[in-house]
């Protein structure tokens, strides 16, 4: 088990980085970012693998089933829409 | 019993890894260069965490997590490919209300676990899970909510008598079982009145919010999610939950302040009342003036420097591909053209620009609010298209207009400006717009893409009949 006062470092200095690395984000990208970012928190997808792994009794076992796929719908519909939004981003150089 | 700790150890170093690309993904994200790089790395980041699960989870229930995988990749991304670039906002609600659902969830799994006597553990570990559990059943019910009113499927606003009292005793029941479950005990029944509660706050506080404030609050469940996928990601002992969470959440809710500040709304105002409930601000002196398509056309043709401001209104008459073909023809005439893009023009900050860069603009021609500001003073014509409340002077100058203070473009410095629209009406808010009055404004009545056909065909016709 992580230790709570780790924990609690590793949750500050993970929102510090969160606040600076959006920090340099142009306006004409907050769109694409808010889909990056909801894409990322699809990594819940992990926990809830694990969980269902570990799910013994059927209503475990079908909490931990849900969780996996609501998981994997945000892992690869958010992937799929911001790259998809990205792709389109060119500069007039890059068009000749 | 080496092999299970080798196995363990290729997790972890694996789980470091995508969070490293996480974060490196999201800062490439920041410029249009590096953008798509950015969203490939954290692809990669969690196909490798993905796979490096299936070393620790021992085979057990492989077969249900192999199905749960493909039942959820494989619709949203099918979908995904396919929805149209409008679509987008409620799209990433959808896929976030997801997300806060699988958190939910593993809260759920983790305190039906401690509910077995004898099984409950520290009180911190409790917490986290019913906080998450609480954030991330709110964040799946109010961004479905979300998804089904921009998606049309439900009416705008749903308002009761009494509505924000019934809303605070919802919460403050979740909260008072929440806390039963950690103070008192872990019971089965309490846990099941406790996610009803919750599901059911985050319906009840979306409801009542209306289309022009959704983007800050799907903003809002994006950070909430980040913050639950963190807290359940302590509970779960799986230090990548809480970096990438944590993250997202502070990254959120930073994106989420930028937003409401753009459109002039506090976060507590988009929460706690409705838009457009002020004054209606002053009436206004004058007439809109009409103008020709051939008379428009003629003005962008002695023109030198002309700024096109496109709104939400553009998008929804599918103009964007004839405006950029009108703004081609401008350039090759040796005119300067830029787009300037408010914050929230489009349905969300930065939607406008996903719209345009679809129908090919180059993103150098767009413009930020802060930097073409300056420069419409020194504009021969502005071309409004779509846009309405975001180029209101009266958000300047009126301070009985319930836009009062909000942001705006400053299109009513320009030399002329011709505005695009289809008729008389209003804006989102309801507000009539002193701009359409100005003395040099005039105003084509057309649809959207007609109107910019129209202007094509007359600059051709001009240039065709050849004075220079």
């Amino acid at each position: 088990m992580i230790d709570g006062f780790l924990a609690l470092y590793i949750f500050m200095l993970a929102a510090f980085t969160g606040k600076e690395i959006i920090g340099r984000v142009p306006v004409i990208l907050h769109t694409p970012l808010m889909s990056g970012s909801n894409f990322v928190h699809g990594i819940v997808l992990v926990g809830a693998m694990i969980a269902l792994a570990h799910a013994e009794s059927t209503l475990a076992i079908t909490i931990g089933f849900i969780g996996v796929i609501l998981g994997a719908g945000n892992a690869a519909g958010g992937y799929v829409v911001t790259e998809r939004m990205l792709e389109m981003f060119k500069s007039s150089k890059d068009k000749k | 019993m080496a092999m299970q700790e080798m196995l363990i150890w290729i997790a972890n170093a694996s789980y470091f890894l995508a969070a490293v690309l996480f974060i490196l993904g999201i800062k490439r994200m920041a410029s249009p260069v590096t953008a798509r790089k950015g969203i490939v790395q954290a692809g990669i980041g969690m196909v490798i965490a993905t796979l490096a699960t299936f070393a620790i989870t021992g085979g057990h229930n492989i077969g249900l997590i192999l199905l749960g995988i493909a039942i959820g990749v494989i619709p949203t991304w099918l979908w995904g490919k396919k929805v149209a670039m409008t679509d987008m906002p409620q799209m990433v609600a959808l896929f976030n209300g997801m997300g806060g659902g699988s958190a939910a969830a593993i809260g759920a799994g983790e305190l039906l676990k401690f509910s077995h006597p004898g099984s409950a553990p520290a009180m911190t570990t409790i917490g986290l899970a019913v906080l998450g559990a609480l954030i991330g059943s709110v964040s799946m019910t109010g961004s479905i909510i979300a998804w089904a009113k921009l998606d049309g499927r439900m009416d705008k606003r749903f308002n009761f008598a009494g509505q924000q009292v019934f809303n605070f005793l919802i919460l403050a029941a979740a909260i008072v079982a929440g806390l039963a479950l950690i103070f008192w005990q872990v019971d089965a029944r309490l846990i099941i009145a406790f996610f009803a509660l919750a599901l059911l706050f985050g319906v009840l506080m979306t409801l009542p919010i209306g289309g022009a404030d959704m983007p800050v609050v799907i903003s809002l469940f994006n950070a909430l999610t980040g913050l639950a996928v963190a807290f359940e990601g302590y509970v779960m002992n799986i230090p990548a939950l809480i970096i990438a969470g944590t993250v997202v959440g502070a990254a959120g809710t930073f994106l989420t302040q930028l937003m409401a500040k753009a459109m002039n709304r506090p976060i507590s105002g988009v929460l706690f009342s409705n838009f457009g409930g002020g004054g209606s601000g002053e009436a206004i002196e004058g007439s809109q003036k009409p103008i020709e398509a051939s008379d428009a056309a003629a003005l962008l043709y002695m023109a030198e420097k002309v700024i096109i401001v496109p709104g939400y209104g553009m998008a929804v008459a599918q103009a964007q591909h004839k405006i950029w073909e009108l703004s081609q023809a401008l350039i090759k005439a040796g005119k300067e053209v830029k787009f300037a893009i408010h914050p929230v023009a489009g349905r969300m900050p930065g939607h406008m620009n996903v719209l345009l860069a679809e129908a090919g603009v180059p993103y150098d021609l767009i413009a930020d609010m802060d930097d073409i500001n300056p420069e419409f003073k020194t504009c021969d014509v502005s071309i409004v298209i779509g846009a309405n409340d975001v180029v209101n002077p009266a958000a300047k100058t009126d301070k009985s207009s319930p836009i009062y203070g909000m942001p705006i473009l400053n299109v009513v410095d320009s030399r002329q400006t011709i505005v695009i629209k289809r008729g008389k009406g209003t804006g989102f808010a309801g507000i009539e717009n002193a701009l359409f009055y100005a003395d040099n404004t005039r105003l084509l009545y057309a649809d959207g893409k007609e109107a910019a056909n129209q202007l094509i065909s007359e600059l051709k016709g001009i240039e065709g009949g050849g004075g220079h």
